[in-house]
């Protein structure tokens, strides 16, 4: 019997596999690296890539390769956690201002109006800015930015969705609005929310790369892309190499879940394909 | 059309009180005492309540608040911590290298993306469309901090065509302008070639071929004149991201505007400048959406009729 694969379309195919190719890897990090993320060879800092060290060495002597590996870990667990907060936080929000409207809906709206006329990770950046260069600081920031666009999201769907009469069937049947939300109107609402999520991940990686990129974000000697970024921009001229392999996996990364996005977006909607 | 700018305008005033006051507020998210952050532990006890008065910390935060308001209805920003320089004339002397950037980038992403857009429907589905679909993934997946860095090694370390990094010449522009504009060219190809696609097929366009009127002019000022209006909406929300990206962009290419300033502000833990760049850069970024926004309802008639008519008293 021949095997079918289901009708997924080749964006979700792609998109799928990238992402969880680096969601093994984030797990997998510590068996597939070679050597050591931190481990130092001053002897052989900015060595080119060879075969003791595929991708090369750092400006500490460091495998590449291990640290991009190893990197993987600190993107994943930032891009879920800040995807995970930042949806909660603003599906709960969104869905109780579209439900209850008047004045919580006035006062949310203006607050996301607040925080939208931030531009891209300028918030995060100022955030960052005050609170000091950590892990836990960085996914502060990113949640503080991200929860809006979540807020907004699933104002609107709710807002349409609660004058449908599943709704009115469920009120009428005495359901308390915390049942009505929970369970009639959440639960039809949230794929564009898993959608939005995805492309939230993507966004999440890049700032926090971007942020580490700036000195902002994670320190050394933890890997992260963004901060191998930054060391090597001050070696392009000498070990390119520094550069072209972290930005590489970021690329790869992005792409996937750019992929995925546009993939889920197309088989939940499926009437209007991007 | 004078009455929606002016709603339009009244509408801007929550949203540049909030980020007055959120960034009026950041100070106060300073772990610890900010002045001690500012000035480090070892700092004599005078200097840091010289400093704590000059700040205004020593009164209660409804009082600062409101001076604080005050202080920026006459312009007053306050000074650098470290070089003492009022910090608005920090802003005007690195603002116009910024203005010139995003313009630039703005430029020569438009440049770019409207005739790959267009031919890219116009030839729909063939390897040239695949390719510039390609393409503009590859611009939307490429973060501007690894990009700027590859141009650099390609451009001016190995063809030696461009300088590395700096402010000066025509040639200094443009690697930081494409290191800036190249994700809004990618965001702005894929929408062209998706609303050049949505009016390919519309009457008026036949219509136009039917005068005889040659492809070329039916694609470029024809379909064009449509697919423009979703193309301004982008550009007012792609905006921001120009803003953003600047920060970084400056950063690679030790481009002297106000990007580069705040984080090196932020680097000299000089918060009074971070504050005042942070404020200026949103602050002109909700200008230039209501500058968009004002535009989108100028260049489609339909939509200036009914907000004429919705201004009606």
């Amino acid at each position: 019997m021949r095997l079918r694969l289901p009708r997924l379309g080749l964006k979700l195919w792609v998109g799928g596999g990238l992402t969880l190719a680096l969601l093994a890897t984030a797990l997998l990090a510590p068996w597939l690296a070679p050597h050591s993320p931190t481990a130092q060879h001053l002897f052989e800092g900015l060595e080119r890539p060879g075969r003791a060290h595929l991708l090369g060495q750092d400006r500490l002597g460091r495998d590449i390769l291990s640290r991009i590996l190893h990197g993987t870990r600190i993107s994943v667990y930032v891009g879920v956690v800040t995807v995970l907060l930042a949806a909660g936080i603003g599906t709960l929000l969104g869905a109780l201002a579209g439900y209850f409207r008047g004045s919580l809906d006035e006062l949310l709206m203006r607050l996301v109006d607040i925080f939208l006329a931030f531009p891209g990770i300028l918030l995060a950046i100022a955030l960052m800015g005050v609170l000091g260069p950590s892990l836990g600081n960085v996914i502060l920031a990113l949640v503080v930015m991200g929860w809006v666009g979540y807020a907004r999201l699933v104002r609107g769907q709710v807002l349409a969705a609660r004058q449908l009469d599943y709704v009115t069937a469920a009120q009428a049947l005495g359901a308390r609005p915390r049942r009505v939300i929970a369970r009639h109107l959440l639960p039809n609402v949230l794929s564009p929310v898993i959608v939005e999520a995805t492309f939230g991940m993507a966004g999440a990686i890049l700032a926090e790369a971007g942020l580490s990129f700036l000195g902002l974000g994670v320190q050394p000697p933890t890997p992260s892309w963004g901060s191998m970024l930054n060391e090597g921009r001050h070696y392009l001229l000498v070990a390119p190499h520094l550069t072209l392999f972290p930005g590489f996996a970021i690329m790869l990364t992005i792409l996937g879940f750019n992929f995925l996005g546009d993939g889920l977006h197309d088989l939940l909607n499926p009437r209007q394909r991007r | 059309m004078r009455r929606y700018v002016l709603r339009r305008l009244a509408l801007t005033i929550p949203a540049v009180l909030g980020v007055m006051t959120v960034v009026f507020l950041t100070l106060h998210l300073i772990p610890g005492d900010p002045v001690e952050s500012m000035l480090g532990e070892m700092a004599q006890a005078a200097d840091k309540a010289a400093l704590r008065r000059q700040l205004g910390l020593d009164a209660p935060l409804h009082v600062q608040y409101l001076r604080y308001l005050g202080r920026l209805a006459q312009g007053d920003l306050g000074r650098s911590l470290s070089t003492r320089e009022p910090v608005l004339a920090a802003i005007a002397r690195t603002l116009p290298a910024t203005i010139l950037l995003t313009v630039v980038s703005l430029a020569v992403a438009i440049l770019l993306a409207v005739p790959l857009g267009i031919l890219a429907a116009a030839r729909h589905n063939t390897l040239y469309d695949h390719g510039s679909m390609l393409l503009a993934l590859l611009g939307i997946s490429m973060p501007n901090f690894w990009l700027g860095p590859l141009l650099i090694i390609f451009f001016a370390i190995e063809l030696r065509l461009l300088p590395v990094s700096g402010f000066g010449g025509a040639a200094h522009v443009v690697l930081p302008a494409l290191t800036l504009g190249s994700a809004l060219a990618a965001i702005l190809t894929r929408m062209t070639r998706a609303s050049v696609l949505d009016v390919l097929g519309s009457d008026y366009l036949r219509t136009a071929r039917a005068k005889g009127l040659r492809e070329l002019l039916v694609l470029f000022k024809h379909a064009l004149a449509n697919a423009l209006i979703p193309l301004v909406t982008v550009l007012g929300l792609q905006f921001g991201a120009l803003l953003s990206g600047a920060i970084i962009t400056e950063t690679i290419f030790a481009w002297p505007g106000i990007g580069r300033l705040v984080i090196q502000a932020i680097q000299g833990r000089d918060f009074p400048l971070v504050q005042g760049c942070v404020l200026v850069i949103a602050l002109g970024y909700v200008l230039v959406n209501l500058v968009v926004d004002v535009l989108y309802v100028w260049i489609d008639p339909r939509l200036r009729l009914a907000a004429e008519e919705e201004s009606e008293p």
